[in-house]
């Protein structure tokens, strides 16, 4: 009795943890969303998510997330197989490369980009400097889809990579053996084995990508509102908590959705991050 | 027994700076059961990624049917490979499995659906179809990679010590298994295992291998009864490994004791290697024989004793169903077809390539 007694304490710092800063917060954003600056119900605050301003900015912000985690998997995916087959002694040089950046404020790198991009900025000038016309892609939905391809990246690469090494040699060896050349290999055996890899990618950036305000802040000039901007601006200029905790609830919605609808493709529930 | 179907020529590989196959040879026959035996490291299993083309060999070619694969790739080869780790397609049912490489092939429907029936009565598990890998025995997804492999017609199967991961009891009934599929799909198999039991009980042939090199080859009796050198001598069973001297053609010296043999060809007072089976050791009444010994370690290994016997200087490992009680005396007597002569390694060519 005492024994799982204590087993059950170990638990506590955890349980306090998901109370205090989880579960209490859904509830305060829970109430918030659903009542009016007098505290009475309502749902005005998740229709306020049909004006068009807000409808619109969610659009973008599925668009544009939609696109850089597309564009994530593309290049994360030859990446994760080359790795993959380098083996595990020759690459833990390039995983380290890859996930150094990782390792550098967020908001730093985001600046980076900014200073790289601006139309006096870095690229253009080495760009005039070889006589070339330089790119004009600073507060575009070009540049917060590079902002955020750049910094969601490694979410992509190494939970695909984990779920390629997984994958003995001799499961792919047996493919050759029964005919399959490599094309049939990987769309046969490698896509459906990494699955849960691909699936967790996928939810570990689009999520964030489609929630980010820093981003579209930073590379968007604050003239490109993705729904994460409005909320934002819902909390720190408007001040009305109400409106914020009703877009995000509706956005929190949409995140569960399209998980739930990832999750219809990983029969295992291996890559699962909920 | 007829045309040979695979001929292995002159491979040589390397793995950094180690030596894995020196100059191989090896000719396959069709309908033939081959087993390359060995230890670890000693290349059988090399050879065989050269034949599916896993691995490419640094020299040397590999015919199939007289025609040069050494470049085609796996999947163009008409050989099927049973993997060591089954390798099955985790992401499939066994049904799926089966017909991987058929649909691979673009067969119809009506001939995927036949073989599938088909390799699932042979491999003895015929409702097991709509199952995953996961939820199956190490045995039954043994059987499924073979089934899996078989569906494609090849000429040759590969296995790569497929009963390795199996239980004792498990993998003798998959050995009858092995020997029934073989006789019924008449085709080619070669096996590559380091268990000599396997070895013996299933092949045609047996390729003893040690250090890239093929140290005997021949039938399972010749391998077992005539070895051609102490390591397969050794490697094959137990065995009692004398050194003696050919005094003459017929006579051998073991232990100071002359012996008549059947070997001939040796010279006179040459050195050499004695091999003798724990089994062929009779133990006799001490006063007629010409070897008299010391029991001094007895184990009841239920089909037999296993007794060792201090004689003339060395220690014999006799086997026999009669016992006799560690302390006692005993005379010890080999007939003369049952003593093998070797002879002596030619001293610097195997043991400089133990130590290479």
């Amino acid at each position: 009795m005492s024994k799982r007694f204590g087993k059950q304490l170990l638990a506590g710092p955890y349980l306090f943890w998901m109370i205090a800063f989880t579960i209490i917060p859904l509830i305060m954003m829970g109430v918030k969303g659903l009542t009016d600056s007098q505290g009475n119900f309502t749902l005005n605050n998740l229709m306020a998510m049909g004006n068009p301003v807000n409808s619109q900015a969610l659009i973008l912000s599925l668009e544009l997330s939609l696109i850089s985690t597309v564009l994530c998997l593309l290049l994360a995916y030859p990446l994760a197989l080359i790795l993959r087959n380098m083996g595990s002694g020759s690459n833990s040089l390039i995983v380290f490369l890859f996930v150094l950046p990782m390792w550098m404020n967020f908001l730093l790198r985001t600046f980076a980009w900014q200073t790289l991009l601006e139309k006096e900025g870095v690229i253009n000038g080495l760009l005039s400097a070889l006589g070339l016309p330089g790119i004009n892609i600073i507060n575009t939905p070009a540049a917060i889809v590079l902002g955020m391809v750049y910094n969601f990246l490694p979410f992509m690469v190494l939970p695909l990579y984990n779920a390629l090494a997984k994958i003995s040699d001799d499961v792919i060896n047996a493919a050759h053996d029964l005919g399959a050349n490599r094309a049939q290999t990987l769309v046969r055996v490698l896509i459906p084995q990494s699955l849960p890899g691909i699936i967790s990618g996928i939810t570990m950036v689009f999520v964030p990508a489609l929630t980010t305000f820093v981003i579209s802040d930073i590379l968007g000039g604050a003239k490109i509102l993705l729904i994460g901007n409005v909320i934002e601006q819902q909390f720190t200029v408007s001040y009305d908590w109400n409106t914020g905790a009703g877009l995000s609830i509706v956005l929190m919605i949409f995140v569960l959705a399209s998980m739930a609808l990832l999750n219809i493709f990983d029969k295992n529930g291996e890559g699962t991050v909920l | 027994m007829s045309t040979p179907l695979i001929d292995l020529v002159g491979i040589t590989k390397r793995f950094d700076d180690t030596l894995v196959l020196d100059d191989l040879n090896l000719s396959i026959r069709e309908n033939e059961f081959v087993t390359l035996l060995g230890p670890s490291g000693c290349g059988k299993t090399t050879t065989l990624r050269i034949l599916g083309g896993f691995t490419q060999p640094d020299q040397g070619k590999v015919l199939f049917e007289g025609k040069d694969i050494s470049n085609v790739p796996p999947h163009k080869r008409q050989l099927n490979t049973v993997f060591q780790k089954y390798a099955l397609f985790s992401h499939l049912n066994i049904e799926e499995n089966i017909a991987f490489g058929l649909k691979i092939k673009k067969k119809s429907k009506q001939y995927i659906r036949d073989k599938i029936d088909y390799a699932l009565k042979l491999v003895n598990l015929d409702d097991y179809g709509k199952r995953m890998p996961d939820s199956l025995s190490g045995g039954q997804q043994q059987r499924i990679a073979i089934a899996r492999a078989i569906v494609n017609e090849p000429k040759v199967l590969l296995l790569d010590e497929p009963l390795g991961a199996l239980d004792l009891k498990l993998r003798q009934d998959m050995q009858y298994e092995l020997i029934r599929l073989k006789n019924e799909l008449g085709i080619t198999f070669v096996y590559v295992t380091h268990d000599q039991e396997e070895a013996l009980t299933m092949s045609d042939t047996i390729v003893v291998m040690n250090q890239g090199y093929i140290q005997q080859m021949g039938t399972p009796e010749q391998i077992y009864n005539e070895p051609e050198n102490a390591f397969v001598a050794d490697f094959i069973g137990d065995s009692n490994i004398i050194d003696g001297t050919m005094i003459q053609d017929l006579v051998v010296e073991i232990c100071g004791v002359r012996f008549p043999c059947v070997d001939t060809g040796f010279g006179r007072n040459k050195p050499v290697d004695v091999v003798i089976r724990p089994e062929d050791v009779e133990l006799i009444q001490s006063e007629n024989a010409p070897l008299i010994g010391t029991v001094s370690h007895l184990i009841f290994k239920g089909v037999h004793y296993e007794m060792e016997v201090e004689a003339g200087g060395f220690t014999w490992l006799v086997h026999s169903t009669s016992m006799s009680p560690v302390g006692s005396r005993v005379g010890l007597y080999v007939s003369p077809e049952n003593i093998q002569i070797m002879n002596k390694p030619a001293s610097e060519d195997e043991e400089a390539q133990v130590n290479e």
